[in-house]
């Protein structure tokens, strides 16, 4: 009842603008990394290429005074720790979940760090430069579809835009069948002359921009500062949401709208205080992970050869 | 791997086992070679001078007798919690979830150590130890039942399983478990028949470490020389070859994942009974997670885990000294401890390239 309450009171509002904001980062990590595990390369990675990403664009943006400049660098660091997880997983067949997992705990010493090295132990960025919402006059007033979609940042749009791109160019373009066959048949597309580990490796340097922008929203977006280890575990639950969405693009966007409003339901029940305790409420989004993946994990579509690092001439 | 092999052992190939483990020891010393240069570099870009602040480590580490009390202190949890990953890696599955196991350990010792307050020392911390054993295994159980019957991805799981038992924690600590003369978040303090005793006395060496080096005994013993351990290899390097030679795989992965839960869990019991006095929100600093790598560090060998549980427990005791007496963030150790095993991957990955056969313990 009392959910019902927040949706159709002016609160609501803010409640489907919260499920978007919160759905955001998780839609642009995932969607990257249909990219990378269509064509083959588990990216268990995204988490380190977020909180890369994170820093470089708070980091930036707060010395540039431009969040523009700041979104880059932090698109071009989270491209740069996906061409370094590359060079091990796809350049080298190393085990990807061994060297992305220690990618990720790199990831969270390096920008420590760096961080601290900037800013000094224990202290905290000056506020960097946030990005306003920029609504869209007329559609930002449409019952629970403005809100949602048509009064935000200008990262959500380009996010949803994203999408569409991303599943015109895996159905449609001569490139995204490369990209498939990569991960479906690697032999077969290496035998009609096709570069398997290129194709794989360009994916995942795309996988890494877009979990960069990610990381990029959360320190410029969902708040104005970098905190240490503020991915949070988003990278992680990116891939569940990636595994849900049967690694299509449209899938990713409902399955990540999906934990953003889980996500806004927590921060909502807490800033109301519905008597349960809030470690209960926190715990909300990755329970839901655990539950749907529990639930729907063994039925889902995964490419035949993800996971499985392409040798010429092996079997 | 000797297990494996062994009854069918030649002279020639015992010869090329025994090269193979010492080239293993030499990679991995090159691994470490390599890290320590590249903090190097990041110890220069902190502006300090490397000599001194490596030497500040050693001494850190080593450098009085309460400074290797210390450094293996530190061991205790990361040798614990890494036997039980490396038991789960040669099973082939992947326990991440060792950090969540740890705290709710923890909190169950504790809550045990409490309930028994006035009892005698040998009730109280065999109680203490079973708790937080009951409580890990059945926080990795979780996941390892999900895996087995519903085929759920144990990476992803038990990392969401860390996140809720933190904040588990953290609720059982602000609430039915916490403290009331205290304004902050954690037990009472344990009764003294619930501390472990100190090994040598002045100094913080508490008997956790003899648990962790039985464990670690225990650990190489049972894979090398015990059937479960042989079956536990063979799931691990072929499940379907396994199943189909009639192993019972999938109490073999329940099990493995139990008992790597169970270690874990009983790394809780130690700190919480022989570091911390009571349990506390922030009992571990990512022990969970370090001791992965651990395990990778030490080619998921028990004996080799606790080589390495003791090198990266000098490398944080170190690590602190530096930070305080340099002025090095010892964020710089952590980097040091990641890069060891990702230049240990790719070198595994080079010796695939070049075309010899993969071993078991390389994952």
């Amino acid at each position: 009842m009392q959910v019902w309450h927040w949706i159709v009171s002016d609160a609501g509002e803010g409640f489907f603008s919260a499920t978007m904001r919160l759905a955001v980062p998780l839609l642009l990590a995932a969607l990257g990394a249909v990219y990378c595990e269509r064509s083959g390369v588990v990216n268990v990675g995204l988490e380190g290429m977020m909180l890369s990403g994170a820093l470089a664009a708070s980091l930036v943006s707060t010395s540039t005074e431009s969040t523009t400049v700041g979104l880059a660098s932090g698109v071009l660091v989270g491209m740069a720790v996906a061409a370094l997880l590359g060079l091990f997983i796809v350049v080298l067949p190393g085990d990807p979940v061994v060297a992305g997992i220690c990618l990720n705990l790199l990831a969270l010493g390096g920008t420590s760090f760096v961080f601290r090295i900037v800013v000094g132990t224990g202290g905290t960025t000056r506020a960097a430069p946030t990005i306003a919402n920029s609504p869209i006059p007329g559609l930002r007033d449409i019952p629970l579809l403005g809100p949602l979609l048509f009064n935000q940042t200008y990262l959500v749009y380009v996010a949803l835009l994203a999408v569409l791109v991303t599943a015109l160019i895996l159905r449609r373009t001569h490139w995204g069948l490369l990209v498939r066959a990569s991960g479906e048949h690697p032999a077969a597309a290496d035998s009609v002359g096709l570069n398997v580990n290129r194709t794989r490796f360009i994916c995942l340097v795309i996988s890494g921009a877009f979990a960069g922008l990610g990381g990029s929203f959360l320190s410029l977006v969902s708040s104005n500062q970098f905190v240490e280890n503020m991915a949070a575990g988003r990278g992680y639950i990116a891939l569940a949401i990636l595994i849900l969405g049967h690694r299509t693009p449209f899938g990713v966007l409902v399955a990540s709208l999906l934990f953003g409003l889980g996500d806004a339901f927590q921060l909502r029940a807490q800033l109301s205080g519905v008597g349960v305790p809030y470690d209960f409420l926190l715990m909300i989004p990755y329970v839901l992970t655990v539950v749907t993946m529990a639930v729907f994990g063994r039925r889902l579509y995964t490419p035949t050869a993800l996971g499985v690092a392409f040798r010429r001439g092996q079997p | 791997m000797t297990a494996l092999t062994s009854p069918l052992d030649g002279g020639w190939r015992r010869y090329a086992v025994r090269l193979l483990t010492r080239s293993d020891l030499a990679s991995s010393f090159g691994a470490i070679v390599i890290a320590l240069l590249v903090g190097a570099v990041l110890i220069l870009a902190a502006g300090a001078d490397v000599v001194t602040a490596y030497r500040t480590l050693w001494t850190g580490a080593f450098g009085s007798p309460q400074n290797v009390a210390n450094t293996l202190v530190e061991t205790v949890p990361l040798a614990l919690v890494g036997v039980g990953v490396a038991l789960s890696f040669r099973a082939g599955l992947f326990n991440i979830g060792a950090e969540g196991q740890l705290l709710l350990g923890g909190v169950a010792a504790a809550l045990a150590g409490l309930a028994l307050g006035g009892a005698p020392m040998p009730v109280v911390l065999p109680a203490m130890m079973a708790a937080g054993i009951l409580a890990g295994a059945a926080w990795a159980s979780v996941a390892a039942l999900l895996r087995v019957h519903l085929g759920t991805n144990e990476v992803l799981s038990t990392i969401m399983l860390n996140y809720i038992a933190v904040f588990l924690v953290d609720y059982l600590l602000n609430g039915p478990a916490r403290d009331p003369a205290s304004p902050l978040a954690r037990t009472a303090a344990l009764p003294p028949s619930a501390i472990l005793p100190v090994l040598v006395p002045h100094t913080t060496l508490h008997a956790g470490i003899l648990v962790a080096v039985a464990a670690a005994a225990i650990g190489q013993l049972y894979l090398s020389r015990h059937v479960w351990g042989l079956r536990l290899a063979a799931t691990g390097l072929n499940p379907a070859a396994a199943r189909n030679a009639g192993l019972p795989v999938r109490r073999i992965l329940l099990s493995t994942l139990a008992v790597s839960g169970a270690l874990a869990g009983l790394a809780g019991m130690c700190q919480v009974s022989g570091v911390q006095g009571r349990m506390i929100t922030n009992l571990s600093p990512g022990y969970g997670y370090t001791a992965i790598v651990v395990a990778l560090l030490g080619r998921s060998s028990p004996a080799g885990t606790l080589v390495a549980a003791l090198f990266f427990g000098a490398l944080t005791v170190g690590g602190a000294a530096m930070e305080t007496g340099v002025g090095v963030p010892a964020s710089v150790v952590t980097i040091i401890q990641y890069l060891v095993v990702l230049l240990l991957v790719a070198h595994s990955a080079l010796r695939l390239v070049r075309g010899a056969a993969p071993r078991a313990q390389e994952v």
